[in-house]
């Protein structure tokens, strides 16, 4: 392999290259240092006169006497069937001590877009024990549903509590996790690969870690090779596979920074313009394929700044994603665990996962009902602060006890606590039962009567 | 017009690679042509020429191209085939069919696959409509081909000379097949190719009177859109803007219906394509899907033919309005097209205007929402293209410039409101903010179709709820038992307009539709208690009294009844009992 050493100039992660032949564009490219070491880059922009290269790592000890090799294909993964229950480097090398990856194949980390027409329609209802989300904000195989969260929120907690407890009812399928870990911090990853240890679901997972400290650049291709991966376990292997990916922030920040390098024209507070495009070749990659087995269902987590949902990052984030759970500082004041602030959250696959067939056939009424009812008392809070309760009419006064025992009671549970969907809907119906009937008018008549506990009481006691 | 231009260089090589945009030298070649780059021949287009540099924007990933790889120009535009075989159809944004892709390449999308956007081979049943001898013109009908349960129209082209029909046959025919011939020996076959960025000629741009009735309560009764009208859809994500955009295409009274998925979700598009087909159009009682074309780049897809999604999906639109149909187009999100333009044009290095987006935003914008209308076609027919476009502004915030410049140019605006649609209050759409400029000319519709009651009824509801944004914020400071006796009537009135009329389940199968007979009635319901409750109010009945009328509390269960009319007789009947009780007893 041909080596240059016409390095001209080293900006950031960029590093600009003369009088080469024609180099393709996305290549990979080794840099040799003068001691041998190889740092990884890839081919951002490429001519006769000049090639631009992103370096993934630090550019520390590059230098114009440094070696460039073009190897003439774009960035690969080696995948394999032992990569479950290996821990890797942000880069995709092994980190545990372990011996290399045996690569069964070597697939480009870009990914192809599955075609609209070949994609499975996602139905399949996952429980995942959280009432807020069984209950409300359905999650379905195949779905991306991030986490929105903010600095000091237990969003950690919760995506171990999902990622422990997701299950399809009455199915017994392969079933794995991919874990990309972003710039997050040694004691985070930690307390990710200590759960993961207890619980015995390192077994089935595949753990990437680039960490606070590994070199932001490395960010861009940690979820890419995490996606590659999953992708070869779902549709090569036919598993079905959560992805974690945690904190898409950084992720952000980093796709930021090569912009700025680049000197590209900025779009909102800097981020590049096309960091749409980018996140969506990054959350496009879930979904189903007709007639292949398994399935990638995302849960990307990102922490808002400023615990701003307009901020760019999750602003483009909710745009692709198929909904969001939103993290709320105030009900995590309030101790209330999981603080999912339901108003602000959504699934906009929960109607292909519910309903006759799939969990009930009251699930959604009884969802839109809460949802309405809760959202009614929580806006009653405010006027109560300023007229106080005895201003309020009998109605009001309902509806805003409402909002207290729906947070008491179907939102708070604990950190283990495993609920199946009849718990869920039980718990909703009960909290329903404290409004007057009539008041219940997302509900049709004939569900009340075979739900609501007053009929069925009345139903038990007269049989 | 011709489509063809001069040719003489036609083979170049490339310079510079970096992502969608490439620069190729050696090549002759004009703006918007179609060349094949590298040695794979991706589909490119010509975007800039600057000197011996010619800039193409590519449609497909340019991963491993490399300089001094070949690029091969066309010389032809951007072109759709239209003829019979587009409807039930599902495109990428540059018209190559995702099923014959599949076949081709698999589940996923790879690169350097041409697929003609008409099956070639299947064969068709044609039946001339004129005969031998007969004179016809450009947009002239000659015949026609049974597509689905649509009558396909087979046109003269636009840009071919009008003369005499020296021969025509009947008989079935594949779509290269040439049908008919003219004395100026034109051959004229089932299938005519239209460059995408030119609108279709019409005979005469007419002005909109008949509403584009859609089942939606909220937009037949309060903000209607004409057909051949414009409408924006703007809203933060989760607000229900793609199900309101879905509802449109399932339900609205237009013949035919373009759906173009741009820069959107993957499992959306798949939602559309598993439903549509199940679906029953109200009208024919045949599977939606045969009378709606698709067209999905989704946001994964690449960028440059998302830009070019939209052009195709409004080519389509036009083709089959000038067979004298009407046809709405949905285009969700116009937002990612405008950063699918600004992505290119900032790897063009050109001077941005406001957040980055091109200073032509505007222009390409308005340019593009013109191409609808209700028009008289180059046949004499009357045809229509209603253009409902979703916008995606960026946190909410309808300051930012593709909503700004949307606005300015349509003519109805249907406000999606994040707060209603946490409480779940759907469709979304906010009542106070959303208007629409096509009142007046519909007026002598609804008069006539609907009820002379209509227009004041309509006008009667918007005032209520009017009035009570303005006493929600006298509750706000002081509780609402603190209003007088007729305001707490009014609240309540408003509280029945928004809970029973607007308020509408997409997913309940009686609700999903309602009928404008149905929406009148349902409203006069309503208008017959606030009338009975404001008469006791002044008859001495109090305000609690009037509230706690049970038979008012039956009114919603009338949605999701679909004969509902002896259900609402008995509760309009009750309502006078329980009123003259009350009236009594004062």
């Amino acid at each position: 392999m041909k080596e240059y050493r016409t390095i001209t100039q080293i900006a950031g992660p960029l590093v600009f290259v003369e009088k080469t032949e024609p180099v393709g564009y996305g290549e990979l490219v080794n840099i040799v240092l003068f001691d041998g070491t190889i740092k990884r880059g890839q081919v951002l922009d490429t001519s006769d006169e000049l090639v631009v290269v992103q370096v993934f790592e630090t550019t520390a000890g590059i230098g114009k006497d440094s070696g460039i090799r073009f190897t003439g294909e774009t960035i690969k993964m080696p995948v394999g069937r032992d990569m479950l229950g290996r821990i890797l480097s942000g880069g995709g090398k092994p980190i545990d001590g372990g011996p290399e990856i045996v690569p069964e194949k070597r697939l480009d980390i870009t990914g192809a877009a599955i075609n609209p027409y070949a994609r499975g329609s996602p139905n399949d209802f996952i429980q995942t024990g959280i009432s807020t989300i069984d209950g409300t904000n359905t999650l379905v195989r195949g779905q991306k549903l991030p986490i929105f969260s903010g600095a000091g929120l237990p969003h950690n907690q919760i995506a171990l509590q999902i990622a422990r407890q997701s299950k399809v009812p009455g199915s017994k399928e392969a079933f794995a996790v991919v874990f990309a870990a972003m710039g997050i911090t040694k004691e985070e990853a930690n307390y990710f690969m200590q759960d993961f240890e207890r619980t015995g679901a390192l077994e089935r997972a595949v753990v990437f870690l680039n960490l606070a400290d590994d070199p932001a650049v490395e960010r861009i291709i940690t979820p890419r090779l995490a996606l590659t991966t999953a992708e070869y376990l779902a549709f090569d292997l036919g598993m079905h596979v959560l992805v974690i990916l945690t904190d898409m922030t950084n992720y952000c920040e980093a796709l930021r920074q090569i912009g700025a390098a680049r000197e590209e024209v900025p779009g909102r507070r800097g981020y590049p313009g096309y960091m749409y495009t980018d996140l969506a070749g990054i959350y496009e990659r879930a979904g189903i394929v007709k007639g292949k087995k398994g399935s990638i269902t995302q849960f990307p987590i990102l922490t808002m700044p400023g615990d701003d949902i307009t901020h760019p990052i999750p602003d483009l984030t909710g745009y692709i994603t198929e909904g969001q759970i939103v993290v709320s500082r105030e009900l995590h004041r309030k101790g209330i665990y999981p603080p999912i602030n339901v108003l602000p959250s959504l699934s906009r696959l929960m109607n292909l996962g519910i309903g006759k067939g799939h969990t009930r056939e009251d699930h959604k009424k009884v969802s839109d009902q809460m949802y309405a009812a809760y959202a009614e008392g929580n806006d009653l809070r405010g006027l109560v602060a300023i007229v106080g309760k005895d201003a309020l009419s009998e109605r009001d006064r309902m509806f805003l006890e409402f909002a207290d025992i729906f947070e008491g009671r179907f939102v708070r549970q604990g950190y283990s606590e495993d609920r199946t969907i009849e718990d869920t809907l039980t718990i909703g119906w009960n909290l329903l039962s404290t409004l007057p009937v009539e008041q219940l008018v997302r509900i049709d008549r004939d569900l009340i009567n075979k739900y609501h506990p007053k009929f069925t009481q009345a139903g038990k006691a007269e049989g | 017009m011709k489509t063809e231009k001069p040719k003489s260089d036609t083979t170049g090589v490339l310079k510079r690679i970096a992502g969608p945009v490439v620069t190729a030298v050696g090549i002759d070649a004009h703006m918007y042509d179609v060349v094949k780059v590298g040695n794979e021949e991706l589909m490119g287009e010509v975007i800039k020429i600057q000197g011996e540099n010619i800039i193409i924007q590519v449609y497909e990933d340019t991963s491993g191209i490399r300089p001094g790889e070949p690029v091969i120009n066309t010389g032809l535009s951007l072109a759709v085939e239209l003829g019979p075989g587009l409807l039930t159809s599902i495109y990428d944004g540059i018209q190559r069919p995702l099923s014959v892709l599949v076949d081709k390449m698999g589940d996923f999308i790879q690169r350097g696959v041409s697929a003609p956007g008409l099956d070639h081979a299947k064969k068709w049943e044609f039946k001339p409509l004129v005969k031998e001898g007969a004179s016809v013109a450009p947009g002239s009908i000659i015949g026609e081909v049974q597509e689905t349960n649509i009558v396909h129209r087979i046109m003269v082209p636009p840009n071919v000379k009008g003369g005499t029909v020296k021969s025509i046959k009947a008989g079935s025919f594949t779509v290269d097949e040439v049908v008919c011939t003219l004395d100026n020996g034109a051959q004229i076959s089932l299938m005519q190719k239209w460059p995408v960025r030119v609108p279709r000629p019409v005979n005469e741009k007419m002005n909109p009177t008949v509403p584009l009735i859609t089942g939606q309560r909220i937009l037949d009764g309060l903000f209607p859109i004409a057909k051949g009208g414009t409408a924006a859809i703007p809203g933060p994500f989760g607000s229900g803007k793609t199900v309101t955009q879905q509802q449109l295409a399932k339900w609205s009274d237009a013949e035919i219906v373009v759906y173009i998925g741009c820069g959107e979700r993957g499992n959306e598009m798949t939602e559309v394509l598993t439903e549509f087909p199940e679906l029953e159009d109200p009208k024919s009682g045949k599977p939606l899907m045969e009378r709606t074309v698709l067209i999905a780049n989704t946001s994964n897809m690449p960028v440059a033919a998302r830009e070019a999604s939209v052009y195709t999906g409004i080519t389509i639109a036009e083709y089959f309005r000038d067979m004298g149909y009407d046809v709405s187009l949905m285009a969700d999100s116009t937002s990612r097209w405008a950063e699918a333009m600004r992505e290119i044009s900032s790897r063009l290095e050109e001077m941005p205007g406001e957040e980055g987006y091109p200073a032509y935003l505007a222009a390409r914008l308005s340019e593009f929402y013109e191409r609808a209308g209700r028009v008289k076609t180059l046949a004499g027919s009357m045809g229509s293209v209603s253009v409902i476009g979703a916008v995606s502004p960026p946190g909410g915030d309808f300051s930012e410039p593709v909503t700004q410049n949307t606005l300015r140019i349509v003519k109805v605006f249907w406000a999606l409101d994040a707060k209603l649609s946490q409480r779940r209050h759907f469709p979304a759409i906010n009542w106070l903010n959303s208007y629409s400029l096509y009142l007046d000319s519909l007026h002598d519709w609804y008069d006539k179709e609907v009820s002379p009651e209509w227009n004041t009824i309509r006008s009667w509801a918007m005032e209520i709820l009017q009035k009570e944004a303005e006493l929600q914020e006298i509750v706000q400071l002081v509780g609402s038992d603190a209003l007088p006796e007729a305001e707490q009537i009014t609240i309540e009135v408003a509280r029945m307009i928004r809970e029973i009329f607007l308020q509408q389940n997409a997913y309940d199968a009686v609700d999903t539709f309602c009928d404008m007979r149905k929406q009148y009635d349902m409203m006069k319901a309503i208008r017959q208690y606030s009338d009975l409750a404001y008469a006791a109010q002044s008859a001495g009945v109090t305000p609690q009294q009037i509230l706690a009328v049970k038979s008012k509390n039956e009114l919603p269960q009338i949605k999701f009844i679909k004969d509902y009319r002896p259900a609402l007789d008995k509760i309009q009947a009750e309502m006078d009992a329980e009123f003259n009780a009350l009236r009594s007893a004062a």
